[in-house]
């Protein structure tokens, strides 16, 4: 008697991505598309991302957007982590800096771009800054929550055992606040990337943004669907990577 | 291990609280829920504030913060770093106390072979039972040899028989190495079970210290009366020797197998708790008497009966249960008065 192996469980989410892209494909070749919309087949996509790598465009494009979340979003994450932590730990901070944050916070990381403009300038600046903005916020905020809502018996566990107070904080707070702070982090490198195009598109000349603003002068719909896969494989890869970052962290006690 | 005195201790719940821990005793904290018991351990330990003194040795450390106090606290949640694992909670108070690398490991390893948990050490928290996280806690407060040892309902969690062995397997390690240590508990058999002494307190207040026996059978003033419960009290009027080590006594009107150790008696004493009210004959039949129910009144998760026998009204702690083996106001019921449970004394010293 031979028994049925059941399919691993990624692949029933691959399921719907393939048949979203045969569908793709079947109206994009049997020009299904209502009205004078055109749509370049899936694999008329896949062979411009070729040629597009190829030639040296992608990558062109693609590491300067790379280069400016990668920074952006390290330093927006180091200062978002060391402002929520002192928030979170120290009431006064927190009284202090959270109406100020409050108020600034809302402000959406774009609202920021033609006062930059003024004040930076035109150049590798500007989009960094962006997505420090973007990231710095969200990233504080999730921070200071986690730190407060580590439960305060652990605090009174460690200095019953003779720890200080900056000894607690390293060795049970910050750790025990993790789960929070990757939170924060994994929500924003998604961000990151769609901030980072938005601000390309609208003042920077050169990466991923740009290269979709040229290709919409040019109608070239398939290396404009080129580029939102590619910005979309990116949002999905620096989740993912946080993702792995955060189970290597916290392996075995959560 | 020394002795720990606290004087005229006073803050949101302690209403000038003294109480002295000798050393090497196990000194059991008795009381209700929120009569400060944990309140006290937490003034002890510096982890609140309070104004009085407290004293290691004589000396005040009122000001010495909870890092520097060098006591060893088991929480009632037991609260194990949820991010460490087994070896490392334990050693985290080795660490903060500058210990050498090789040093911490010995003594880690000391310590779990102590508490036969050594098969943990790489183990997180979330994976240990009840029993286990017990243990862990009870290493890691002992790992930094600490001058005094506060324990907080620590089995409160645990099911009976591990309760039981772990209540074992303390009082032996207490005693071995003669630590000082304040157990917290609102639970009268615990106490009963593990104190060299036993202190009640009540409303912010210690209202009685003494020896176990002292505290069941001569519980002072309404309140100890009230939480403790009035023991049975039987006069004796002769004694009879049966054989080694067992008399017989009647005492009103009861005739009464007693254990004899030697010493005087002309009262018998039992614990509300201690007298078994049936409703059917027990197969033993050494201190069963048959007798009338006459009063039913519901307490706290007990309820309080009085019994009427031939010569004597007895009161009986009964689980609330009892409802449901039909005994009411009146019925014929059988009551056991267990011989372990019996406890001679003499006039004076009551």
């Amino acid at each position: 008697m031979s028994e049925s192996i059941p399919p691993p469980r990624n692949l029933w989410g691959a399921v719907p991505i393939a048949s979203a892209l045969a569908l793709w494909e079947i109206v994009a070749r049997f020009e299904l598309v209502p009205g004078d919309a055109f749509l370049p087949p899936f694999t008329a996509v896949v062979r411009e991302i070729y040629a597009l790598a190829v030639t040296g465009v992608l990558a062109q494009n693609f590491l300067p957007s790379l280069r400016r979340v990668l920074i952006g979003l390290v330093a927006g994450a180091v200062v978002g982590i060391f402002v929520g932590t002192a928030m979170g730990w120290k009431r006064q901070v927190g009284s202090a800096l959270g109406p100020l944050i409050s108020l600034i916070y809302p402000i959406p990381a774009l609202g920021w771009l033609p006062l930059l403009m003024i004040w930076i300038g035109i150049d590798e600046l500007l989009p960094i800054t962006i997505v420090f903005i973007c990231s710095f916020f969200p990233i504080c905020y999730t921070t200071a929550a986690g730190i407060k809502n580590v439960d305060r018996r652990y605090v009174r566990a460690a200095r019953s055992l003779g720890s200080s107070e900056p000894r607690i904080l390293a060795t049970v707070v910050l750790p025990l606040a993790l789960p929070a702070i990757f939170t924060g982090l994994r929500l924003e490198a998604g961000m990151a990337w769609r901030v980072i195009i938005a601000a390309e598109m609208v003042a920077i000349p050169t990466g991923i943004g740009a290269l979709l603003m040229r290709s919409e002068s040019l109608v070239r719909v398939d290396t404009i669907i080129a580029c939102l896969m590619v910005l979309s494989v990116m949002c999905f890869l620096f989740e993912r990577a946080i993702l792995l970052l955060e189970r290597k962290t916290t392996a075995g006690w959560r | 291990m020394g002795k720990v005195e606290l004087r005229e201790i006073r803050n949101f719940v302690c209403q000038g609280t003294n109480l002295e821990i000798l050393p090497g005793e196990l000194l059991v904290l008795l009381g209700p829920n929120g009569a400060g018991k944990t309140t006290l351990l937490n003034v002890i330990a510096g982890l609140i504030s309070y104004r009085g003194h407290v004293l290691f040795d004589g000396e005040k450390v009122d000001g010495v913060p909870a890092r520097d106090r060098k006591v060893g606290y088991v929480f009632q949640d037991l609260v194990l770093f949820p991010h460490l694992s087994a070896g490392r909670n334990i050693a985290y108070g080795l660490q903060t106390a500058g210990w050498a690398r090789d040093e911490q490991d010995k003594r880690v390893d000391e310590l779990l072979d102590l508490f036969k948990i050594a098969h943990l050490r790489s183990r997180y928290p979330a994976t240990l039972s009840g029993g286990e996280k017990q243990r862990v806690a009870l290493a890691r407060a002992l790992a930094p040899r600490p001058r005094l040892l506060l324990l907080d309902e620590p089995f409160n969690s645990l099911d009976l028989q591990t309760t039981g062995f772990l209540r074992t397997e303390l009082k032996q390690h207490q005693r071995e190495f003669a630590m000082t240590t304040l157990f917290v508990t609102h639970d009268l058999n615990e106490a009963e079970l593990l104190a060299d002494r036993i202190a009640v307190m009540l409303d912010g207040r210690i209202e009685q210290i003494g020896k176990p026996n002292d505290i069941l059978f001569c519980p002072r003033g309404e309140k100890i009366l009230e939480f403790i419960g009035t023991p049975n009290i039987l006069e004796c009027d002769s004694v009879r020797h049966v054989t080694n080590g067992l008399l017989e006594a009647r005492c009103n009107g009861l005739n009464l197998l007693v254990a004899h150790n030697g010493e005087a008696f002309d009262r018998i004493s039992i614990l509300p708790r201690d007298v078994v009210v049936l409703s059917h004959k027990p197969n033993n039949s050494v201190n069963v008497f048959t007798g009338r129910l006459r009063e039913i009144i519901a307490c706290a998760g007990t309820s309080r009966v009085i019994v009427e026998t031939a010569g004597c009204r007895l009161v009986a702690e009964l689980p609330k249960e009892h409802a449901q083996t039909g005994l009411g106001r009146d019925s014929e019921v059988f009551v056991e008065l267990a011989l372990t449970k019996l406890r001679p004394s003499y006039t004076e010293r009551l």
